[in-house]
């Protein structure tokens, strides 16, 4: 009845964390309260491997915790608990949008939508930005920059957009190429 | 059958291409799904992304669902969020299983410390893409400044940016066609 349980607890994260993934931080908190899955420590570590591995937040802390608790089928139900909700609304959300589509009002609204999109992603880029590029610990000014991680950054940028050749590439050629150039000079 | 393989592949790459948190996915969904497939346009996607946002479960797989679901249905959703989240259920299960200090080692923080200056770049490019097909005008432009600011300098959640620039959006479209 393990599973049950995991894919019911994964189920309400899923459900109730709306607006990111750090969104299921108290959540988890609030499960390492009243099982004995993991402890306050082993969230700290699970937030650390899945900043270190591909995929979403969520999944991985769900894919984790599944598998320390039942093993290998504990990290496929508690996975599929934390997605369900998210099928399934998605899926209504489609039903009612197509209806509407071409209402004017919910045109209205994307073209608010757009631009709110795209800032709320460029302010996410923004923090990347202070944690990759700043030291933001740094006593004097001097400190403030990481002069390493911007130089890389500026290679990568001109690459990516200004050179012909390496402007088409895969973003997981860039990927993989900062990995390598990370373990050589940090 | 073989479309909903197509869906299945083109998630699980999306899932496994992305290091470093969910905005780190954007690059790699506008190469997949939008530059190579052609399966949905810049637009599209911001729409799917402002609405995954207030919806409940993982911004990111939500985009998937919408893409997926666009293309065949529900069957397409469902496919869609299994592929997005197959190599994160792998890999997480094998690091669990046998690699219990993964994020501890000094080669893996320096790799991911690299990676992190990559995806920088990436959500940079990412965003001036974006930028072509949202901000079209001054009100727009507006918009956009005001969500970006207050994300970043206040804890307010995204949820709130969402629904209130929906309704600004609405407001700014009446009052347009009155003046006309």
């Amino acid at each position: 009845m393990i599973l049950l349980r995991l894919f019911w607890e994964f189920f309400k994260i899923g459900m109730f964390s709306v607006g990111g993934g750090m969104a299921a931080l108290p959540f988890l908190y609030d499960m390492a309260d009243r099982t004995s899955w993991f402890t306050y420590d082993q969230i700290a570590d699970m937030l650390a491997v899945s900043e270190s591995t591909p995929g979403p937040i969520g999944i991985n802390m769900a894919t984790y915790t599944g598998f320390t608790t039942a093993g290998v089928w504990g990290s496929v139900v508690a996975t599929l608990g934390v997605i369900t909700p998210g099928i399934v609304i998605v899926l209504l959300i489609v039903a009612v949008l197509e209806k509407f589509r071409n209402n004017r009002y919910v045109e209205a609204a994307f073209y608010g939508l757009r631009p709110a999109s795209t800032g709320l992603i460029a302010a996410a880029g923004i923090m990347v930005v202070e944690i990759a590029l700043l030291n933001m610990d740094a006593g004097e000014l001097w400190d403030l920059f990481d002069f390493k991680a911007i130089a890389l950054a500026t290679v990568l940028l001109v690459l990516t957009r200004w050179i012909k050749p390496t402007k088409k590439l895969h973003p997981i050629v860039f990927i993989a190429a900062s990995a390598v150039v990370g373990v050589l000079i940090f | 059958m073989r479309e909903l393989l197509e869906i299945f592949i083109a998630a699980f790459r999306v899932g496994i291409m992305t290091f470093g948190g969910g905005y780190a996915m954007l690059p790699i969904l506008q190469r997949e799904v939008v530059d190579s497939k052609k399966w949905v346009t810049e637009a599209e996607v911001l729409d799917y992304y402002a609405i995954g946002q207030c919806l409940p479960g993982i911004i990111m797989v939500n985009t998937m669902i919408f893409i997926g679901q666009k293309r065949k249905g529900t069957a397409g959703g469902i496919v869609a969020a299994l592929g997005t989240v197959f190599p994160a259920l792998v890999i997480i299960t094998v690091i669990a299983a046998l690699l219990n200090n993964f994020a501890d080692s000094e080669i893996v923080k320096k790799a991911f410390a690299g990676i992190r200056v990559c995806v920088c770049v990436l959500i940079f490019n990412a965003v001036v893409k974006l930028w072509k097909s949202s901000v079209i005008d001054k009100k727009s432009f507006l918009i956009f400044l005001l969500v970006a600011v207050l994300s970043l300098f206040t804890d307010i959640t995204p949820v709130i940016f969402v629904l209130a620039s929906a309704v600004l959006g609405i407001i700014l479209h009446s009052m347009g066609v009155k003046r006309q």
